[in-house]
């Protein structure tokens, strides 16, 4: 019989190998479903994890890890700072496509002005954009003491429904030949938000993600807030002995994940995507959730599971464009590392015991 | 009840070990018929891991046990029950919302049908002078009324050994008077009665023989009437106790304005299903410790929210020093020198995976000021963490050490100690000693003794009648979320005492 045995404190080893462990036993798994479709496994999971870092499209493909793991690490940095609080935040989705629309609709209504404010404008927008939207769920919690795990999720649908109307209505492109979506932001200076290296894919977002990461991390290792949110999450009851009022820390989580996602929307409108689109927002919301807790809510632990994770990303859509992988077996791939991710966890604060005879 | 009676239940170097902690340690002991037997020790002294085994709810690693002269391992909880063995728990697993009979039938594996059930109830609680209605709903019964379910439904399957863990900790003296001869009659009928309890004033009431352990093993078999409650505390602990004492401080020296003022407080429970707070009024002058006693779940909970500022309450109802605070929150009234410890260690007065450097910012930030514009000064959270543990004898390996690994007694220590080095005027503390070893219970006891000397007012609210006792000037008592009127302790007497403490249950019983 296996029993599962109550640690006295939670094991340090555990905490930075249960990643590690996560990884390997999605590359097993998941080599075992290429395999069931027919795939070779090790040639998926090169494609997947090698060929993007050394491939023949690597001077590319490295470039897009960046563009790709802003966003992821910009959003779960907020979102890790409400789940240590014990605030669930699921929709970042929808306040990332809140951001991105508001922060663009107020750079379209300066065209085609050119002033070097603009862009701050529309970023202070694009941040106010996600904070608004994540209010709704907050305010709904402190006042009605609503699951703010289905409201905020449920809004992610609301924010897709925005998007639509946006794209082929009010944020439409009027030179755009009745096409949906709005002006391209590549062709409005003043707005966009362009590589900074040719090459590296580095834009505004990726170094406020790194700004980010840093300031979170002093945040939670020297700030009173940090230690609120740290005690807040593990002792809701010591938590108010200390002083925190839940209402209040609930308000500012919710408010920082919202802004930080509203701003990874904003800078992927005026950058990698360059326009509002129907189908503009690509999961990003979401998938930073995995990130989160991938990089254990640690941010500096964000930031190496924003990189594989987007590497996941890269790697899987060549996967699907070369060698035939359904996009659904990419998806499926990526669960199963948060499935195993949450699995392994257990041996942070357990550890296994072999044998009955009790 | 006498030494000719026959062997009912022997236990022969039994051992069991947890990881890390050698719970019990080749213990002997035997149970005789008809015999009411004490087993006294401190927290984590291995009584509980010894009566699980009994119970079947824990298998022992050496030894092995007789039950009227044959072996005895029972595998699971329901073969102890048709042995013969009947436990009544400490916390009590009842339906609230179901009433009594239908309680009753549902820790029963052949339940009658509920009006032979009901009949059968109502017939041994009156054989038992243990009042109890079969209809009534569980959620309107008072504490000792529920402990009277889990004793009718144990004696309900006639039980030969009858084991009681901690039967008076929830319970009035005259309530607890009611159980005593209920549980003489049973053993007078032939039923041995398992005692487990660290309240050597009642095991010396009470109890025929007592086996006491310490740190596992069986250190000594006592007669506790033969013997004197500071010898089995002394037996318990393995040294000598000191009593608290109070080096210059006159009784009811009280002179001046109140340090602290509580004026109609009233306010909804902010817990579900909690005690509302009514009309409380209270004053306490420097130098005074004021004992507040009540059965658990009168508003104790709920008084100390206020007192902490965890709980809103307008600002007149509560003053320190003059100055009106009921609407403060927790840390402007640390600026004022006001600190509250809790009852609950792990969860409420501490964080449990945070180590003792976090816990002691936890409450200790403002008066220490550990923290400038915002950020943490940690090297001096450490260094406040430190002076607890030399100050209070924390023993643990350092101060990185999460709060849940050290022992209660030693949690509780640091508790307190966090609040009463901050130097404060005014000191709250909920169940200072409660589940802790008789050694820190002393220390402790003398640690707030010293604070009181000090010119500090303090307010203790206790379960612990002899601890209240011990260590108070002046006298309330909770019921239902009101406080009797406080009086000098010097003089009260238990019957007074039982009556502060709502005695209505208690007292409509003693009459039947």
């Amino acid at each position: 019989m296996i029993r599962l045995e109550r640690r006295a404190s939670a094991s340090r080893f555990w905490v930075w190998a249960t990643p590690v462990v996560a990884v390997a036993l999605t590359m097993i798994f998941g080599g075992l479903m290429f395999l069931l479709l027919g795939k070779n496994p090790v040639e998926v999971i090169r494609t997947i994890f090698w060929d993007p870092l050394f491939g023949e499209f690597a001077w590319y493909l490295r470039g897009q890890l960046l563009v790709k793991a802003g966003p992821l690490v910009l959003i779960a940095i907020g979102l890790s700072l409400g789940f240590r609080a014990g605030i669930w935040n699921i929709g970042a989705e929808g306040q990332y496509i809140m951001g991105a629309i508001v922060g663009a609709a107020v750079g379209l209504a300066f065209f085609p002005t050119e002033n070097r404010w603009i862009f701050p404008v529309m970023v202070i927008a694009g941040a106010f954009g996600g904070w608004a939207w994540a209010m709704i769920p907050a305010l709904l919690k402190t006042r009605l003491n609503t699951n703010e795990i289905l409201v905020s999720l449920m809004l992610v649908y609301v924010a897709q429904v925005i998007l639509a109307m946006a794209s082929t209505g009010f944020l439409r492109n009027p030179e755009g030949s009745g096409f949906p979506g709005s002006r391209n932001f590549s062709n409005y200076p003043a707005a966009g938000n362009p590589e900074l290296i040719a090459g590296s894919g580095l834009h505004w977002g990726g170094v406020t993600a790194i700004f980010v990461a840093i300031a979170a991390y002093v945040l939670l290792q020297r700030h009173i807030l940090g230690f609120q949110i740290k005690l807040a999450g593990q002792a809701p009851r010591a938590a108010r002995l200390h002083g925190v009022v839940p209402q209040r820390l609930i308000v500012l989580c919710m408010g920082i994940s919202g802004a930080l996602a509203g701003l990874a929307g904003l800078f992927e409108v005026t950058g990698p995507a360059g326009q509002i689109s129907i189908d503009f927002n690509v999961g990003y919301g979401f998938t930073a959730i995995i990130v989160a807790f991938l990089g254990r809510l640690n941010p500096l632990g964000i930031v190496l599971a924003g990189l594989i994770m987007a590497l996941t990303y890269i790697g899987g859509e060549m996967a699907a464009t070369n060698l035939g992988l359904p996009s659904a077996a990419v998806q499926a791939f990526q669960g199963m590392l948060l499935f195993f991710l949450l699995g392994v966890d257990v041996l942070t604060n357990y550890r296994i015991k072999l044998g009955g005879a009790a | 009840m006498s030494a000719d009676q026959p062997i009912l239940f022997i236990a022969e170097g039994i051992g069991k070990s947890y990881p890390g902690v050698r719970a019990n340690d080749d213990v002997n002991f035997a149970i005789k018929r008809g015999e009411i037997h004490a087993l006294l020790g401190e927290n984590g002294a291995g009584k509980s891991t010894l009566v699980k085994m009994i119970y079947g709810l824990v298998k022992p690693d050496q030894g092995h046990m007789e039950w009227l002269g044959a072996p005895f391992a029972p595998a699971d909880p329901a073969r102890a029950r048709a042995a013969g063995v009947g436990m009544v728990f400490q916390h009590f697993s009842l339906f609230e919302a179901l009433n009594v009979a239908e309680n009753v039938a549902l820790g029963m594996e052949n339940p009658p049908r509920l009006a032979q059930l009901s009949a059968k109830i109502s017939k041994v609680s009156a054989d038992y002078g243990l009042p109890l209605d079969p209809a009534r709903r569980v959620g309107d019964l008072s504490a000792g009324e529920r402990q009277r379910v889990e004793i009718i439904r144990c004696l309900l399957q006639s039980p030969k050994l009858l084991i009681m863990d901690e039967p008076t900790s929830v319970l009035t003296p005259q309530e607890v008077e009611i159980l005593f001869k209920t549980l003489r009659q049973l053993a007078a009928e032939g039923t041995a009665i398992l005692y487990i309890s660290h309240k050597l004033e009642e095991i010396r009431v009470l109890c025929d023989r007592a086996t006491i352990l310490r740190r596992g093993k069986v250190v000594a078999t006592a007669y506790p009437a033969k013997t004197t409650a500071r010898e089995m505390a002394e037996l318990m602990v393995g040294s000598a106790l000191a009593s608290p004492a109070r080096a210059g401080k006159a009784q009811g020296a009280a002179q001046g304005a109140p340090a602290l003022e509580v004026r109609g407080l009233s306010a909804p429970s902010p817990i579900p299903f909690g005690t509302s707070l009514k009309d409380i009024s209270f004053a306490v002058a420097k130098g005074e410790v004021l004992g507040i006693a009540g059965v658990a779940g009168n508003g104790q909970d709920e008084l100390v929210l206020a007192l902490s500022g965890e709980m809103a309450c307008a600002a007149d109802m509560i003053r320190a020093k003059g100055e009106s605070i009921g609407a403060m929150g927790p840390n402007a009234r640390r600026a004022r020198g006001f600190v509250v410890a809790p009852e609950d260690r792990l969860g409420h007065a501490a964080a449990p995976d945070m180590s003792l450097v976090e816990n002691a910012f936890l409450t200790g930030a403002v008066q220490r000021k550990l923290a400038r514009r915002g950020f943490v000064h940690w090297a001096g959270a450490k260094a406040f963490a430190e002076e607890i543990i030399a100050a209070f004898d924390v023993r643990t390996p350092s101060s990185d050490v999460a709060a849940r690994a050290l022992s209660g007694g030693n949690l509780q220590k640091f508790v307190i100690g966090r609040e009463l080095r901050q130097s404060p005027d005014v000191i709250v503390i909920n169940q200072p000693t409660w589940g802790v070893d008789a050694a820190a219970a002393a220390f402790i006891r003398q640690a707030i003794l010293t604070c009181a000397e000090g010119g500090a007012a303090v307010v203790v609210i206790s379960q612990d009648l002899d601890e209240l006792m011990e260590i108070s000037d002046n006298f309330a008592a909770l019921n239902e979320g009101r406080l009797s009127v406080p009086r000098p302790r010097a003089g009260l007497t238990m019957e007074e005492i039982g009556l502060m403490m709502g005695g209505a249950h208690g007292m409509e019983v003693a009459h039947v």
